[in-house]
């Protein structure tokens, strides 16, 4: 198959009646799903474009992934755009990318309105009740080829600049079959869907959904804030397959929920986006042992993921939990600075190979090719493959560790030194909720900063028995709530500049 | 009380918990940030907020989170 509407129909075929996607207060069949996004597809079919952005400024709910597939049917493709999103990030968004239509909703259009920048403005719930023109979808897709973009996924580069990374029909059909032979999904999964649209980690429970024929239940986000009601939420509707972020399910470890309810269906954890603290992991495994754990490791620009690990042995608290090996049908290499393969156990950049790589950024050539190059290892005949910026190794049973990021990998009193091999230390130890370390290249100084009830000198302890000395920060500081950007994840940036206005 | 909302303006610098009377509808309070919240009360109070105290109706204002706390101190 070449699109993802021509997967969407073939589950149709089996499942028209299953619930394809719910969230607390409506639901979607696969037929109605299919239904919905052919009439979306047919109303900006209207606007005769092809390959163009269209941006789908909406909350997470069932009508939300018909406007996605909608756009996919009109042989153009999809932004999510966050609807908590301040409307000057999302101009900032539409001035690199310039949508030539955005689907909303009622309650957000007015916002939207000023700042389209001469795109048309489509609310959904009209659009879905177009007529279906069939022919004039068929008549689009056979136009289409499977390197045809899908969606582009903004994420916010650290210079402040947006980047789009422009993901293909082909990119998500490749990367799919590999998250549904591997993790078993079929029309008796049901994902409990933590992720919003706009985050790369959703494209694998919303594709492998609509390729099996399983069912999505969107997990309003205000069930993170109440775990009980979460819990009661997700056995309603008989979640068994979860793929969070690291912190959502740490919520669930740090507060000890399972004392108090347990999931009941849950036969699947699997968890990206960042580092998952094993004390936190050991919790979930010591409460729910009989289920399978699985690390997943990857940027958006492999579409999710380019290597997993399947948890197959205990880790103590703090230790590392392996990034994996390369998923089917993706290649990963270890490359050195010198762009030759690293030996065993060496650090290098991990590079990636393969369909799962998307063609790089959207209007942003420079950095494309900053990131988008000739494999190092092949000077045969052309090949693109992704570097990633993140630095890893094999360790003793060839499975790859990451060691962090090369932006965060500094060199200190001659050392070479990935802060976060620090922060892990520093998680382990007892009363440290979160921790950042970062590095003041001025003073050549280490800066430890955490929340938690622990002591300063107890944490000084406690690192000296983790870490070199050579890696023991230089300075702690204690913050009374640790800075978050609007991803979600610790701000490094606020803390470099204001570390010392802290204490 | 006091204590209390000096730790509601470490979480969410810039409000004025005094006036706030829809903590979770309003937003202030979102997933993390209620996280950050029990953890510090559970230290500082030195009181066990569990699982089971973590519903909307206690986080609704900074008097509710209040009683919470006392409740839990009984």
């Amino acid at each position: 198959m070449k699109n993802i509407t021509e997967c969407l129909e073939q589950t149709v075929k089996c499942f028209p009646d299953k619930t394809a996607f719910r969230d607390d207060v409506s639901e979607l069949t696969y037929f109605q799903l299919m239904s919905k996004a052919k009439s979306i597809g047919t109303a900006l079919a209207g606007l005769d474009k092809r390959n163009s952005p269209v941006a789908v400024y909406m909350n997470k709910t069932p009508m939300c992934a018909a406007a996605m597939l909608g756009t996919a049917y009109s042989g153009n493709f999809y932004i999510v755009v966050d609807s908590k999103m301040p409307l000057e990030r999302i101009k900032n968004t539409f001035g690199v990318v310039h949508p030539v239509a955005v689907i909303t909703e009622t309650g957000l259009a007015d916002g939207i309105r000023e700042i389209a920048d001469g795109a048309e403005i489509f609310i959904c719930d009209d659009i879905s009740e177009t007529p279906a023109d069939e022919n004039k979808l068929l008549d689009i897709r056979a136009k289409m080829i499977d390197t045809d973009p899908l969606y582009c996924l903004f994420t916010s580069g650290s210079t402040g600049v947006p980047k789009g990374t422009v993901i293909s029909h082909r990119n998500v059909i490749s990367y799919t079959d590999w998250v549904i032979e591997t993790f078993d999904i079929d029309e008796k999964t049901v994902f409990g869907s933590q992720t919003p649209f706009y985050f790369s980690m959703s494209v694998t429970d919303f594709f492998s959904t609509i390729r099996t024929g399983a069912e999505l239940v969107i997990i309003p986000k205000k069930f993170f804030s109440f775990p009980i009601n979460l819990i009661k939420y997700i056995n309603q509707y008989k979640v068994n397959t979860i793929y969070w972020v690291p912190s959502a399910l740490s919520i669930v470890a740090n507060i000890g929920l399972f004392k108090y309810a347990k999931p009941e269906y849950l036969k699947k954890v699997l968890f990206a986006g960042e580092v998952m603290p094993t004390k936190q992991l050991n919790y979930w495994m010591d409460n729910l042992p009989d289920l399978l754990y699985a690390n997943l490791f990857g940027p958006t620009e492999t579409t999710d993921i380019c290597t997993y690990y399947v948890v197959n042995r205990r880790f103590a608290d703090g230790s590392s939990l392996p990034i994996g090996n390369a998923c089917n049908n993706c290649d990963v290499m270890v490359v050195n600075d010198e762009g030759k393969e690293c030996a065993a156990g060496e650090e290098g950049e991990l590079y990636v190979r393969g369909s799962f790589l998307a063609f790089g950024y959207f209007n942003n050539p420079e950095k494309t090719s900053s990131v988008f190059v000739q494999n190092p290892l092949n000077s045969a005949y052309p090949e693109v493959v992704y570097k990633t910026g993140d630095i890893v190794k094999y360790n003793e049973y060839g499975e790859l560790i990451y060691c962090g990021r090369k932006d965060f990998q500094i060199k200190h009193m001659g050392y070479r030194i990935e802060l976060g091999e620090i922060e892990n230390g520093a998680a382990a130890a007892d009363g440290v909720s979160v921790n950042a370390c970062i590095y003041d290249p001025a003073e050549d100084s280490l800066i430890l900063i955490y929340e938690g009830k622990a002591k300063k000198d107890e944490l000084l302890d406690e690192l000296k028995k983790r870490v070199p000395e050579y890696m023991v920060p230089n300075r702690i500081i204690k913050i009374p709530s640790m800075p978050y950007n609007s991803n979600g994840k610790i701000d490094r940036v606020w803390l470099k500049n204001n570390f010392k206005n802290i204490e | 009380m006091e204590d209390l909302l000096r730790i509601l303006n470490e979480v969410k610098p810039g409000v004025d918990f005094t006036k706030e009377d829809d903590l979770i509808e309003s937003g202030i309070l979102d997933s993390l940030s209620i996280i950050q919240l029990v953890t510090k009360i559970s230290d500082e109070f030195d009181v066990e907020i569990t699982p089971l105290d973590l519903v909307p109706e206690n986080f609704k204002s900074a008097e509710t989170i209040y009683e919470m706390i006392q409740n839990a101190e009984d």
